[in-house]
């Protein structure tokens, strides 16, 4: 039995972790394997920080994955790849939006803001992948697209169809909507490929 | 059977299986983790099911009760019908819900009657996380808990089949790793069943319960007790998986992270935990060297297998507080087999925390502006204004449960606190559980002042209407019902409904009712502004010239007004900006400015 792929993705609310868990869900199942997700709503508007756990694999039990037995960490903000470091294995991929979104905490003057990020993120994930998906999505138009730039940079990881990724994507998003998240989708690929070549 | 696989939460899984068991009546409250099951069944039924079938006839109605009480008490007058019934409910909504199903144990359930009680260990959305199991005990009702959204499927068809064969209304328990996780769901032959044959009739000895009857049903109640001990020995629902000589009890979510952390184990699933198969449990102990249980929250089952006599080994990893997670379970693993312990995986450090907070222009800060001023004692209550306890505003000083903040303020006045004391509670909040406070406080000639922050809405569970809506979960227009006319009809004299965006007028207005010696109502009344996509509205910025960085504004924690950041790092007094991004215009900011530094701007 070949073993099971633990993906944890984290954000803040209102960043589209959900809908790319969601997919992620919905192409495991289109290519025959068992798939379990986690995640907790309530506060997740209220812009705090949110975690959303995939595993894929031939039988999946637990929905939740041990502390530092992840292997792909997908984190679309910096401070929040770096507050769940401990999540990922020691052969774990960070891909990291190369995005900063201060908290209230910050700009009301209660906390700092790290000063060197990304020197801390060099240094705390082994392999470190900066993906420019915050660019890439405003390049497309649209800011709300960061989440299927981060689906087609972790496609590049993965062996599954094009037509799977494609057909979750259409079945998971508005109509009106679906030209532009598969752009995105596309041109995050398409980065992750030019950037690991 | 043709396979009809799905990727489905557990509480969408739930809604697909009421759906197809032919449930007539589905009633709930909204309460996380619970509350997507009503939702799923409203939007998705019959037409999400690809099936064009006239309503009224072949789809659920389904509807947002004003609290679990009553939404129990409407399951079970569809169940005297003969209908099929569903209702759902957090765990605390259960406490709420008790008392109807206490005594409908004893009459027992004509058309199929399922609760769905979800408990949240490790309180993600609650405040507390008591474990919901002791009350199937108490109320000797059976109890099926389901481990992943296949079993929420499966376990809700059975648990009505269960309800009917033996007359009696029937627990699925889930928890928060149930409802909101989702796995792959083999719908199969995906039909609606048709509405049975029964029907309501008329038997004051079985549906009347004054003592004379009360006490023959409770000696039948105990009869089908005896007849499910023996079911429970044999269905199905309780699993066998055989491996090596150290043998695991568990139920419920416990079991996928226990099957993980002891692959070779021997695992007895209990999927039916109430009542619980004796005899299994014997003799499974017997075939193993070492036994365990595994679970969640309290000692339900291993205070039971105990007194049965059975023993058990006592890890010292202990598993009793807080959600369970494989991390416990490949400690417990460890120490079980001999294992060098875990080393701890540590967290980076000194990260600025990221709570959630009162969102931008979010209709609940004025009030809290304004009692944070008057320095109240504030008794509160549930709902998204929790926050409101939290600093800048530290306007809250109590939370118990729904609807407690009233009485709360009125025993805080009568037992003599000094200084001014008031109540906060949200409009679904104040339908749900707070008019009987508000009549206790009339009636015993009360003096506090009830503030109901009516944001048009129940906001913290994902916008759903309640009575003050005007609308019905099914989407029908209804009663709009006021809470200003609620409060006047239980007899408050003194009533007043203000704008919370207006700084001044909430502060006078507070100060004026708080001060008086008579109950009070103040109406706070903006809809949240999450839900109110219709609104138009200019933003702010604030013109750094005339900014003497008095932090004024700061002090209504508004998430959209940022400090900037100094390169003198020891200046005390910074300026501030806004950030443009976030901003929805309310224009609070602009009223406790008194430099005039902030101003509108378009885009």
């Amino acid at each position: 039995m070949s073993k099971t792929l633990n993906i944890t993705l984290v954000g803040v609310g209102g960043q589209g972790t959900l809908l790319a868990s969601e997919i992620l869900c919905r192409v495991a199942l289109a290519s025959g394997r068992d798939v379990k997700k986690s995640e907790v709503h309530g506060m997740a508007q209220r812009g705090g920080s949110v975690v959303s756990q995939v595993r894929i694999g031939e039988k999946v039990h637990s929905p939740l994955i041990a502390l530092g037995e992840t292997d792909i960490l997908i984190a679309f903000e910096k401070v929040e790849a770096l507050r769940y470091a401990h999540f990922l294995g020691p052969d774990g991929i960070a891909m990291v939006n190369d995005q900063e979104i201060r908290p209230v905490t910050v700009s009301s003057g209660q906390a700092e803001w790290p000063e060197d990020l990304d020197g801390m993120l060099r240094s705390t994930f082994p392999k470190l992948e900066v993906i420019h998906a915050l660019a890439i999505a405003c390049e497309l138009g649209n800011v709300r697209a960061v989440n299927l730039v981060m689906i087609g940079a972790l496609a590049d990881h993965l062996d599954i169809e094009d037509s799977i990724w494609r057909d979750a994507i259409a079945a998971l998003v508005k109509p009106q909507f679906v030209e532009l998240n598969l752009k995105a989708f596309e041109a995050g690929r398409a980065a992750h490929r030019s950037a690991s070549s | 059977m043709v396979a009809n696989r799905k990727v489905l939460s557990g509480n969408e899984a739930i809604a697909h299986a009421a759906w197809a068991a032919g449930v007539s009546v589905a009633s709930a409250y909204p309460g996380t983790p619970s509350t997507e099951i009503l939702e799923t069944i409203a939007k998705s039924f019959p037409v999400g099911a690809g099936l064009q079938v006239p309503p009224q006839q072949e789809s659920i109605y389904a509807e947002w009760s004003v609290n679990e009480k009553v939404a129990m008490e409407v399951a079970i007058g569809a169940s005297f019908a003969g209908a099929r019934a569903l209702t759902a409910m957090k765990h605390v909504g259960l406490n709420v819900a008790l008392d109807p199903l206490m005594t409908f144990a004893y009459i027992g359930a004509t058309g199929g009657l399922v609760v769905v009680c979800a408990d949240d260990p490790g309180m993600h959305s609650s405040q507390n996380e008591q474990d919901n199991r002791a009350l199937a005990k108490f109320a000797r009702v059976p109890m099926l808990e389901p481990s992943d959204s296949q079993e929420c499927y499966d376990m809700t068809l059975l648990a009505f089949e269960i309800s009917e064969e033996f007359n009696i209304p029937v627990i699925l328990r889930t928890t928060t790793r149930v409802s909101h996780s989702s796995s792959i769901v083999d719908l199969a032959v995906f039909e609606r069943r048709p509405r049975g044959e029964r029907v309501y009739e008329k038997d004051m000895t079985r549906t009347v319960m004054v003592p004379m009857f009360a006490r023959k049903m409770r000696v039948e109640l105990q009869g089908k007790l005896a007849k499910l001990a023996d079911y429970t020995e044999k269905t199905p629902l309780q699993r066998i998986e055989r491996g090596s000589r150290i043998g695991i009890i568990t139920s419920g979510v416990s079991y996928q992270y226990a099957r993980e952390a002891f692959a070779d184990a021997s695992i007895l699933k209990v999927g039916m935990t109430f009542p619980l198969p004796k005899r299994l449990i014997r003799e499974f102990a017997k075939s193993v060297d070492k036994l365990y249980v595994v679970e969640e929250g309290d000692a339900y089952l291993e205070e039971q297998i105990l007194a049965m006599g059975v023993a058990i080994e006592h890890p010292s990893i202990s598993l009793r507080i807080g959600e369970l997670d494989p991390d416990r379970l490949e400690r417990l693993a460890a120490e079980v087999y001999g294992l060098p312990p875990l080393k701890p995986k540590e967290a980076v450090g000194n990260l600025p925390a990221r709570p959630p907070v009162l969102c931008p222009g979010c209709s609940h800060r004025g009030v809290f502006y304004a009692l944070s001023r008057l320095k109240a004692i504030v008794m509160g209550d549930i709902g998204c204004y929790s926050l409101g306890a939290f600093a800048p505003l530290s306007a809250m000083d109590s939370i118990v449960c729904m609807g407690a903040s009233i009485g709360n303020a009125h025993g805080m006045q009568k037992a003599g606190q000094a200084g001014r004391v008031a109540a906060v509670i949200g409009d679904s909040t104040f339908f749900h559980s707070g008019i009987t406070g508000l009549l206790n406080l009339v009636y015993n000639r009360g003096a506090s002042t009830i503030i109901v922050l009516d944001n048009r809405t129940t906001a913290m569970t994902g916008h759903q209407d309640h009575p003050g809506t005007g609308r019905t979960l099914m989407g029908d227009q209804t009663v709009e019902t006021l809470v200003e006319d609620v409060a006047r009809g239980v007899g408050v004299k003194r009533v007043r409904v203000i704008d919370p965006y207006n700084l001044e007028e909430t502060y006078n207005v507070l100060a004026e009712e708080i001060d008086s010696p008579e109950p009070s109502v103040v109406v706070s009344k903006r809809p949240c502004v999450l839900a109110d996509r219709t609104r138009t509205f200019q933003q702010h910025r604030i013109d750094l010239e005339a900014c003497k960085a008095c932090g004024a504004c700061l002090k209504l924690g508004c998430p959209a007004i940022e400090v900037i950041d100094s390169p003198d790092a020891d200046a005390e007094k910074r300026k501030t900006r806004i950030n443009r991004v976030l901003c929805v215009g309310c224009g609070m900011c602009l009223q406790v400015c008194k430099f005039d530094a902030i101003k509108e701007t378009s885009l």
